[in-house]
């Protein structure tokens, strides 16, 4: 407990999302409902069962978003943004998941997290790009899902100033919606970030057939894709692994929002048909087999949202605990959006259950998600290490444990 | 207050007003140079855990001293013997938490009855009760279930008959901590059998005083074994007007604004040092405690802290516990919530949860060593573990069991139909 007070203590409460971020966080959701209310967005993405299916999109909807200057909203002033803290993006990240939103918003946040992390000159050149609207994503992952630093199935070969990547990477994030990569490529230096157009010659996109009807991800294919040395946004030995390690809060930050929303969304729409739906002539609501799972998915939602905020401020604030918080944050983010989306159907009953109900693109969306970067077990695993330490890592000690 | 170096930083966090920071570094300054010398007897995990004077005085006098050093009740207006600061008490709470000295024992005036007549009180009884709460020159205990009226408060029959002006209690309540101890009691009576909620009042009602005279009281046992709350029989106690606490049929109103607090939802922060056990912070009973307990503890041959489905238990608590200290900075943050009652009503029903959690799985950790009692001399840990699991069903069930706390947040918050 001692512990944790004391890390309290040096938060100031407003945990740094001040009047602008409140402000944007608002102006995104009246925007999202206005645009894309969940009929519409259902009629948008639901329209066809087949698995293999075409990327929906409101692509009018997103030069909206770049108008308003979203996609700047994290990138550096310096680099033509508006450099806010990530508690700002995460209120406007928060409302893309509430709106279950088709979108690159949350991809393009988290390769600008990576790119700030970098010092080399493209990457403040794709920051511009960024801010002026250009939708990214990050190339990390291989065939596995490993993103750590030295997993990836691209190579990269260097001949003077001239770089060609060959290779596969996997589980990349609205591919057929991002007009750039940031790819991890293995460079005789060592890991190398390097940035790459959607459109360059010899990149090929093969989409994944996926069960979220929200988003889409591929596999994106390097078949001797040409660029210039100046392309690698880290290029220095250990400067790849180092920009992804520095960025990995955010990115657990910004996916854990979209989840926090999201579940925010499917405990509204369970709780009002708990109000509204009459079996045994009382609303669901009266019973408390219905009543008490529903306060518990907002209990979750509570600790989460928390969490994420507190990491968020962390990260921008704290760096030494931002990696504790935000595996804190994707953890408990993690488990209320498996728990609301298991509530949201079974207490929908046999029309929650069913293709025509909206219950079922959140359900997908959060899967998804808990799945990304690392679900529940997979953070606390990570969290034990640092607050436990290594298993093996020590002998007991006899005495202190039968100490009063 | 002797100048003594602050151990940490002075400035405090970002979020103080220049009036807290400066409060916060008396505070830190005091405590440094306060802290009260251990005790030659054991202390009780918790205020409704006293058992014998000897505990209860060397508590009243510590909570005395803090009183006296203006970091109890300093919320409070200066006539109520209060230092009438803004929004102090919070970081008096924080900081008392963080020195880890031990638990305030009036715990019942602090949280219950002084809320309640702060807000309900007349200015004759504000004056005359509201210091000695604070000080610990009074204890307090609270009459509100009773054998028939448990989860549904409401039901309570303790009868005040009017008997020109006088009135008259007879009744039987139950669960009362600190009854055997306390001067004074918070009494929920019923006054007109007619109505259900209009038909209660809210009494104050002297007990150590009226002892033996209508009033009797007797032990109960817990499942611990340990004593500490008992069963108080009224047969015809008198007081008059001046023991009512709101008006005739105000009892609802008054006991709802005691609850609120009591589930530290009120608009009055609670004066309170964390609860650390005695002052040995390394006593608490929360999810941090439990690493190095794993560390420490052989649990059937392996160190628990090997186990990695335990690592993940215990990883999954302090993630819970850190989400609460969140949560509580948050509430104090309009823009990141919905809805203003929100967060403030699931502290209780949360907090709960995670110290039976924690203490379950203390257990767990200790394997078959979690066996033995307190009393035998080979229990780990001072045998503090299997003893806190029992005792946290106490707060799981009382002040509302979470059952009903979650039909309060089932109803208030998401609207649901009434469950009663």
């Amino acid at each position: 407990m001692k512990d944790v007070d004391q890390r309290g203590a040096s938060r100031p409460e407003d945990l740094g999302f001040g009047e602008e971020a409140a402000l944007l966080k608002r102006t995104a959701r009246r925007l999202f409902e206005r645009r894309v209310p969940t009929d519409a967005l259902h009629r948008m993405v639901a329209s066809t069962i087949d698995p293999i299916r075409a990327c929906v999109w409101d692509r009018a909807l997103w030069d909206e978003v770049v108008e308003l200057g979203w996609t700047a909203v994290g990138v550096p002033e310096e680099r033509e943004g508006f450099g806010m803290p990530l508690s700002a993006v995460v209120g406007l990240v928060e409302e893309v998941g509430r709106a279950c939103l088709p979108s690159p918003l949350v991809a393009t946040a988290c390769a600008t997290y990576v790119l700030r992390a970098c010092e080399a000159a493209a990457a403040g050149e794709l920051l511009e790009r960024i801010a002026a609207g250009a939708a990214a994503s990050l190339a990390l992952c291989d065939r596995r899902g490993s993103w750590a630093s030295g997993d990836t199935e691209v190579e990269a070969r260097v001949e003077g100033d001239r770089v060609t990547l060959r290779g596969r990477a996997y589980f990349v994030q609205d591919a057929q919606k991002a007009e750039v990569l940031v790819v991890k490529a293995r460079a005789p230096e060592g890991v190398g970030l390097f940035v790459v157009d959607v459109d360059a010659a010899g990149v090929r996109v093969h989409p994944d057939a996926i069960l979220d009807l929200t988003r889409d991800q591929a596999q994106v294919e390097f078949d001797g894709v040409e660029l210039s040395l100046e392309s690698c946004v880290a290029a220095a030995a250990g400067e790849g692994a180092r920009a992804l390690r520095a960025a990995e809060p955010a990115i657990l930050v910004l996916i854990a929002a979209d989840m926090v929303g999201a579940a925010e969304w499917q405990l509204q729409t369970t709780a009002e048909y708990a109000r509204t739906r009459v079996q045994f002539d009382r609303p669901l609501g009266f019973f408390q087999a219905v009543k008490h799972p529903l306060v518990d998915m907002m209990t979750m939602i509570d600790e989460a949202r928390s969490l994420v905020y507190d990491a968020a401020w962390a990260f921008d604030n704290a760096p030494a605990e931002a990696e504790a918080c935000a595996r804190a944050a994707k953890s408990s983010a993690s488990d209320a959006a498996s728990y609301c989306s298991g509530r949201s159907v079974q207490l929908h009953g046999g029309i929650g259950f069913t293709w025509e109900s909206f219950v079922h693109l959140y359900f997908k969306r959060q899967k998804h998600n808990e799945a990304l970067f690392g679900d529940g077990v997979y953070q606390r695993e990570r969290l034990a290490e640092l607050w436990i330490g290594p298993i093996g890592g020590g002998d007991v000690d006899p005495s202190r444990s039968a100490a009063p | 207050m002797d100048g003594s170096t602050l151990p940490r930083d002075p400035a405090g966090p970002p979020g103080d007003s220049g009036d807290q920071a400066a409060f916060r570094a008396r505070c830190r300054a005091w405590l440094a140079a306060n802290r009260p010398a251990k005790p030659g007897f054991e202390l009780p995990l918790g205020p409704i855990e006293i058992a014998t004077t000897e505990q209860l005085e060397y508590l009243r006098a510590w909570q005395r001293a803090a009183y006296d050093a203006g970091l109890v009740g300093c919320d409070y207006p200066a006539i109520y013997g209060g230092r009438g600061l803004a929004d102090c008490q919070r970081v008096a709470n924080e900081e008392m938490a963080a020195a880890g000295v031990p638990f305030l024992p009036n715990i019942v005036g602090l949280g219950m009855a002084g809320p309640a007549i702060y807000h309900h009180g007349t200015e004759a009884q504000k004056r005359r009760y509201l210091p000695g709460i604070l000080a610990a020159d009074e204890i307090w205990c609270q009459g509100f279930s009773e054998p028939g009226a448990g989860s549904d408060l409401a039901n309570v029959q303790t009868f005040a008959e009017r008997d020109g002006g006088r009135w008259i209690i007879r009744g039987h309540k139950v669960w009362t901590s600190l009854a055997q101890f306390a001067d004074w009691m918070i009494l929920l009576c019923r006054t007109d059998r007619g109505h259900k909620y209009r038909g209660l009042s809210y009494f104050i009602v002297p007990i150590a005083a009226a002892n033996g005279r209508g009033v009797e009281i007797r032990p109960l046992i817990k499942m611990t074994g340990g004593t500490g709350f008992n069963e108080v029989l009224f047969n015809g106690l008198e007081v008059d007007d001046s023991a009512l606490l709101g008006g005739v049929g105000q009892g609802w109103g008054v006991a709802m604004t005691t609850l609120l607090h009591e589930r530290g939802a009120g608009p009055l922060v609670t004066p309170s040092t964390g609860g650390g056990i005695g002052g040995d912070p390394a006593a608490s009973l929360g999810p941090s405690g439990l690493v190095d307990l794993a560390r420490c503890s052989s649990r059937y041959g392996r160190r628990a802290a090997d186990e990695p489905v335990l690592r993940d238990t215990i990883v999954r608590l302090m993630i819970r516990e850190r989400g609460l200290a969140a949560t509580k900075r948050r509430a104090g943050h309009e823009a990141l919530q919905d809805q203003p009652e929100r967060l403030q009503l699931q502290s209780k029903l949360l907090l709960s949860e995670l110290l039976q959690d924690a203490a379950r799985v203390a257990c767990e950790i200790q394997g078959v060593t979690s066996t033995l009692h307190r009393a035998d001399a080979s229990a780990p840990a001072g045998g503090r573990w299997p003893l806190a699991y029992l005792n946290s069903y106490g707060f799981t069930i009382a002040a509302g069991t979470n059952e009903i706390q979650r039909n309060i947040l089932g109803e208030r918050v998401l609207g649901l139909a009434k469950s009663k």
